[in-house]
Formats: C-alpha cells, sequence, structure tokens
C-alpha cells in the first residue's frame, strides 16, 4: 500500500535544522553586539566623565595635565582635561606620517600597475605587504632605539633644536608602516581606470608618464584619496609607535622637530598603572577613546565611500 | 627625378622635444623604482640592525671554574659561600676587599642557583652529593661581562682605551677576563634559558618562557572563539541571510568594525570584561577574548571571501540530490570553503599575535615572573614582552628586546608560510 507524500512537507525546517538556523543568526549578530559594547561602554564612561568636566573644557581646553587631578588635596587639583593639544600632536604625527607615506605609495603603485614586469610584481608586492605585517611594537622599539637618536644627532648637528622623541621620528616611522595601505589601495584605483582611456592616451602619442600623469591619475585621483582618508584613519588610531617614540607631555606646537603627545598615548598613560577606576583621570581616557573612534569613523566612512564609488565609476 | 633627402614627419623643434619627453619617461619609471627600493630598503635596514642587534640574546657568556674539594669543604654545602670562595681563589689578585667585590661581580645572579643544583645533587656531576671532590663546571656570567665578552672588548682593552668607556667592568676585571679567554675558560653556548625562562629582574636570568606561554594561551582561546563565531556569521551572511536592511547594516558594521582603532577594543575589554563581568585583570583569558573581538570582522570578511568562491553547482547539485539548505552548506560549500577561511584566520591570528595596544588596557603589562600554567593565570604575550624590556634602563635588555622581536617575527613568519602553503595547496581553480 502506498503512502502519499506530500511534496511540501518536505520544506518544512527539521527543528534540529531550526536551531542551527537561531545559532547562525546569533553568531552574526555578535559582530553587532561588539559594536553596541564598544559604544556602550565608551559613551557611558565619558557621561560619568562629563558630569565631573565640563564636556566644553574637554573639547575646546588648550592644556592637558590629568596629573594634577590624583591630589585631592591641593589648590587647583580638579586638573585640566583639555584635549585640543593632544588633537594637535595627534594630526601632526599624522600629517608627517602621510607625507612621507603618500608619495612612496603612490609612486609604488604606479611602477607596480604600469611598469613592473608580472614577475617583478609578483616579487615586489608581497615584499611591500611585509611592512604592514611588522607588529608596531618592533616599529616603535625601532623608532626609540634608532631613528629619534638619530634625528636628533643629525639635527643638532645642522644647528636645530631636537627634542629626544621628537613628532619627526614617531610619525616617519609611521610613514613607512602605512606605505603598503597606501600603495595597494592606489593599486587597486589604478588597475580600475578603463584600458580604453589608456589606449587613447596612447595612441594620440602620449609617453607613458605622460598617460599616467594626464590620464591615469586623474582618473584614479578619487580612489587615492580614498586610500589616504583610509591611512590617516589608521595613523590616528596607532598607538604603540607614538606610545614608544613620541613625547608624554602635551604640548601645542606645530614644530615637528619637538616632542608631542597623542590621544592614545595619553589613553595608554592614563589606564596603566594602580588607580581606583572611577577617578576622573581613568574615565577620561574613555572620553578620549569615544574622540578617537568618531574621528577614525567619520575618516574610514568618508575613505571607503570614495573608494567604492571610484570603483564603480569605472565598472 | 631628383632624389629627396628623406625627411622626418616631425619638426625640429618636436624631435628636440621629444628627446626632453623620453628622458621624462625614463626619470619618472625610475621614480616608480626608487619608491619601491626605499620602502624596501628601509625594511631590510630594520631587519638586518635587529638581527645585529638581537642576535646576541640567544647565546649566554659562561666562564669555567674549577670547585676545589676544599672550597666545597669549607662551604658546607651552601653555594652563596662555595661562589665567593671559588671567585676567590680562581681570579688573582682578588684579595682586597675591593678586588674581591671585582671577582664577585663576574658572576651572573644565576651562577649561584647553578652551583646548589650540583650541591644539592639535582645536576650530576659524576661526584655523590656530600662527598666533597674537585670538579670543574661552567657558571654563568653577569650581563656586563657578557656584553664585554659579546662585544670583544676583551680584548680589545690594552690597545683602544676607549673601548673601556662603553663597559663598566675595572681594568682588573677586564684582565682577568682576558686571562681567562686566553686560556679558553670563556664560552657562548646557545641561551636555551632565554625560551624558556619566565621573566625576571635579572638580565642573566630573564626569558620569553612565560610570554610565549601566554601568547600561545592567548592565541588559542583567540582562534577557538573567533573562527567559530566568524565562520558562522560569514555561512550566515552569504549563504541564509535575506537582502534586507537588517543585512545591510550588519555589512556595512562589520566592514566598520574591521577599521576601528585597536586601543579601542581594549577599552571594551576594560569596560566589560574587567569591570562589569569581574574576570581576572591580566590574564590570558580575557586577552584572548578581546583578540578574538578584535579578529572576528577580519575572519568574517576572509570567510565570505572563501564562501563566494565555492561555485553555485556545488549548492544546486546538492539541492537537487534531496539535501537540505542546511545539509547542502554544511556537508559541500563550507568543507570547500574551509582551507580559505582557515587561511584567513591564520593570518587574522597573526595580526592579533603582534597586538600589543589593547593588551595594555587590560592589564597583560605586568611583571610577571612565572609561566601561565592556566588561562585564569596573570600572563604576559610576546609584544608586550618586547614593550616591557624596551623600557628597561639597563643595556643588556636592549639586547634581550631585539631578541625577542626577532622570537616574534619568526612566529610572524612560521603563521604567515603556513597560511600560504595551506592556500597554494587547496586554492582551486573552477
Amino acid at each position: 500500500m502506498l503512502k502519499t507524500v506530500n511534496p511540501l512537507a518536505r520544506h518544512k525546517a527539521r527543528p534540529q535544522e531550526q536551531a542551527i538556523r537561531t545559532l547562525l543568526v546569533a553568531c552574526a549578530a555578535a559582530a553587532i553586539l561588539v559594536t553596541v559594547g564598544i559604544i556602550a561602554s565608551l559613551l557611558f564612561e565619558s557621561i560619568r566623565f562629563f558630569s565631573e568636566v565640563p564636556m566644553g573644557d574637554f573639547l575646546f581646553g588648550t592644556t592637558w595635565s590629568p596629573q594634577t587631578a590624583m591630589r585631592e588635596d591641593q589648590v587647583g587639583s580638579t586638573g585640566a582635561f583639555g584635549i585640543i593639544p593632544l588633537l594637535a600632536g595627534t594630526f601632526l604625527i599624522s600629517f608627517i606620517a602621510l607625507s612621507i607615506a603618500t608619495p612612496l605609495g603612490i609612486y609604488s603603485a604606479v611602477y607596480l600597475a604600469e611598469y613592473a614586469a608580472p614577475k617583478s610584481r609578483a616579487i615586489l608586492k608581497p615584499s611591500l605587504e611585509i611592512l604592514a605585517g611588522i607588529p608596531t611594537v618592533v616599529y616603535g622599539f625601532f623608532a626609540a632605539l634608532v631613528i629619534a637618536p638619530l634625528i636628533r644627532d643629525v639635527g643638532t648637528s645642522l644647528g636645530f633644536d631636537v627634542a629626544s622623541s621628537s613628532a619627526l621620528a614617531a610619525g616617519s616611522i609611521m610613514g613607512v608602516m602605512i606605505i603598503p595601505l597606501i600603495s595597494s589601495i592606489s593599486d587597486d584605483a589604478i588597475s580600475a581606470v578603463p584600458q580604453s582611456l589608456k589606449e587613447a592616451s596612447i595612441g594620440l602619442g602620449a609617453t607613458k608618464s605622460e598617460t599616467i600623469r594626464q590620464v591615469i591619475l586623474p582618473a584614479a585621483l578619487p580612489g587615492i584619496a580614498g586610500g589616504i582618508l583610509l591611512a590617516a584613519s589608521r595613523a590616528i588610531g596607532e598607538t604603540m609607535i607614538v606610545v614608544m617614540a613620541a613625547g608624554l607631555a602635551a604640548n601645542l606646537t606645530v614644530n615637528p622637530l619637538e616632542a608631542v603627545t597623542t590621544v592614545t598615548v595619553q589613553i595608554v598613560m592614563l589606564l596603566t598603572g594602580d588607580q581606583e577606576f572611577d577617578s576622573a583621570k581613568t574615565l577620561a581616557a574613555f572620553a578620549l577613546g569615544l574622540t578617537l573612534l568618531a574621528i577614525t569613523l567619520v575618516f574610514n566612512i568618508f575613505g571607503s565611500w570614495i573608494v567604492a564609488r571610484n570603483r564603480e565609476a569605472y565598472d | 627625378m631628383t632624389n629627396t633627402p628623406i625627411r622626418s614627419p616631425l619638426s625640429a623643434s618636436a624631435v628636440a622635444g621629444l628627446k626632453k619627453r623620453y628622458r621624462s619617461e625614463s626619470l619618472y619609471r625610475r621614480l616608480g623604482l626608487g619608491a619601491i627600493c626605499a620602502s624596501l630598503g628601509f625594511l631590510a635596514f630594520l631587519l638586518a640592525s635587529i638581527l645585529q642587534q638581537g642576535g646576541g640574546a640567544f647565546f649566554k657568556t659562561e666562564i669555567r671554574f674549577d670547585i676545589t674539594a676544599e672550597a666545597q669543604m669549607d662551604a658546607e654545602g651552601d653555594a652563596f659561600i662555595l661562589l665567593r670562595t671559588t671567585l676567590r681563589n680562581s681570579l688573582q689578585g682578588a684579595n682586597t676587599r675591593a678586588a674581591r667585590r671585582q671577582a664577585y661581580a663576574l658572576a651572573g645572579a644565576d651562577a649561584e642557583e647553578q652551583l646548589q643544583a650540583i650541591l644539592n645533587g639535582t645536576q650530576s656531576t659524576g661526584a655523590t652529593p656530600g662527598d666533597p671532590m674537585p670538579f670543574s663546571i661552567w657558571l654563568s656570567a653577569s650581563d656586563e661581562v657578557d656584553f664585554a665578552v659579546k662585544s670583544g672588548l676583551v680584548n680589545l682593552m690594552e690597545t683602544d682605551a676607549q673601548n673601556i668607556g662603553q663597559t663598566r667592568l675595572t681594568t682588573t676585571q677586564l684582565n682577568w677576563l682576558a686571562k681567562l679567554e686566553s686560556d679558553g675558560e670563556i664560552r657562548t653556548p646557545f641561551n636555551l634559558g632565554f625560551l624558556t625562562n619566565g621573566d625576571s629582574r635579572d638580565a642573566e636570568r630573564a626569558g620569553l618562557g612565560g610570554a610565549i606561554m601566554g601568547s600561545l594561551f592567548t592565541l588559542m582561546l583567540c582562534f577557538v572563539t573567533s573562527f567559530f563565531v566568524g565562520v558562522m556569521a560569514a555561512v550566515y551572511l552569504e549563504e541564509f541571510a535575506p537582502k534586507n536592511l537588517f543585512t545591510a547594516f550588519l555589512e556595512v558594521n562589520i566592514n566598520n568594525l574591521a577599521s576601528v582603532p585597536s586601543i579601542i577594543f581594549g577599552l571594551l575589554g576594560l569596560a566589560i570584561f574587567l569591570n562589569m563581568f569581574g574576570m581576572p585583570r591580566s590574564s590570558s583569558l580575557v586577552g584572548g577574548m578581546v583578540l578574538a573581538l578584535m579578529t572576528l570582522p577580519t575572519v568574517i570578511i576572509a570567510s565570505r571571501v572563501s564562501l563566494q568562491s565555492v561555485p553555485p553547482s556545488i549548492r544546486e547539485a546538492a539541492l537537487a540530490l534531496g539535501a537540505t539548505r542546511i545539509q547542502a552548506v554544511f556537508h559541500h560549500v563550507v568543507p570547500l570553503a574551509l582551507p580559505g577561511m582557515l587561511t584567513g584566520a591564520i593570518l587574522g591570528m597573526a595580526r592579533a599575535l603582534g597586538e600589543t595596544a589593547p593588551l595594555l588596557m587590560i592589564g597583560m603589562v605586568a611583571f610577571i615572573a612565572d609561566p601561565p600554567s592556566s588561562v585564569l593565570d596573570p600572563a604576559a604575550a610576546l609584544p608586550v614582552q618586547v614593550f616591557l624590556w624596551s623600557d628597561s634602563p639597563e643595556r643588556a635588555f636592549a639586547e634581550k628586546t631585539s631578541g625577542a622581536i626577532l622570537v616574534l617575527i619568526l612566529f610572524l613568519i612560521l603563521m604567515n608560510g603556513a597560511a600560504i602553503m595551506l592556500r597554494k595547496k587547496f586554492e582551486k581553480k573552477w
């Protein structure tokens, strides 16, 4: 005797399959949970910080000296939590890094994309990527031990007054670190420029370098600019290089030969060492973290939007 | 017909301009090559200087001393006294108070332990414990001696007065060392303790054992968590997720998470894991979880790419034969994508291994002498050890720092090599 089988009944998921599906959704949602956790913990602690220190003082103050906050019985024991010198230091070091990494990265990308034979490209490109794979603590050690004394000696012999942990030392090493980031995004942007544009330019009698300068680079410029923004975000959030090679004291200056401190350095300084968790000093680290997150997020979103739009433009 | 000279289609000015253009062409090409060479040159400079500075950390200086039977009788089993007697007797002219102190300073901080081990009979000399017999032993030298021997200062000291300025050893000590070296009583064998010992304030004793264990615990935990969650999330996004606002938000979220500065993850770990859940500070448990959160986006992105590369015909064939979607995915698609996922995960782990900043936030920066025995113990990690030693004012630790960096880079090379091999072996062109 034959049993009639309803073919639609097979479509109903078995209970264990339903469980697996739920697990999958939960794992995917974990990524959101991380984001929520980051934002919630930073916001929560920052709000507690701003209840002690007015937000205006934090955002627009020009002195940063959290150490005084620990001596409660002293005059002026509130401490100064003005973020401006930290931001200035962060941007100064990032600017130095970018002004080293941008030309080197773009020219490397041009060479790799347009000049290098496939064989040498297959060797050169991964070798360049090694620079991004070296732990930042190694760069930091190298900057503090080799580059900073070198810059100081050269500067002193030229008659400049150079701090022992100058912004230039930290910035230039950071620049080396982000070369591969800029070069690989620039490489993609250059490769995305349609062949027809290049051929038209060559056909009109332009040399290769003229084609690159007058056709390819302008066409790839948005993509490259997006890459620079992403690199800037990396530089702003970088911690170990600056902790080991940049200064500790907040210093509002644009002179690359002086020591400046950065947002990340101060977060580390505030949170390493023993202190009770509720002091304004430790809470300040979370406010700095929130600021850092906001800045890097803006750079990232803007940068990846430009990169994506540029890629689509030629698809 | 007259013979007209063949004329170039270009005017004279254009020909001259052409030369200039060709020159700028080759200049431009060289500029590109120069940029790459500058970057790679820096890389070579960095690696070479670390190698040159850190190579010595893998070797340690030892001096051979003869331990006489009388000295053992006098010491009555006390290694401290025995060591001092031996040093005093072996080194010529160590009879004044000041000279004796200089003699004692040659021995490393762990020399006494070496002797004690022999006196206790835990390390065999061929003699039965308690029965004094003359024997000779290679004793660890102090870090100053180590530096002087490795940089060849011992033999230079008479001729090159400037070199004496580089060492804190006195002329008397250098004379002793020169004599010992010419007698063949100094050797620099491989320093196994550098890889197995825990951290120490004494440079002679300090090793990476604790840091390597800590990194191992941290990375294993990080791998287990982030690989499982990451692969599951990628499977959901690639195979099951409906195209809706939630999925789009998830994707944007993951991409942004991948570029959040690592120190922010450290703050997250501090606020949530330590302060809210009260997990043990400085432990590799918290370190591993923070690093797992950090590598999660990387693993998800790599796993998705790997899943995308599996052709739809595989899924369709499975579904056509009556498999459910879960069966099609987990029996057919995921196994094929697994090597690619694993490659991505290993690369993510390599990044996590070198990460320092988030670990500083959760207190994995303390001085910890004993290697951790579980994930709950306070631990250091390799990059953190580099950071800690680089801060030390003692010169001997500069060598140790570079040595630790070499070990770290070795692990990175191994992991990246494994990822590349995996990719080569299982890469499929569909």
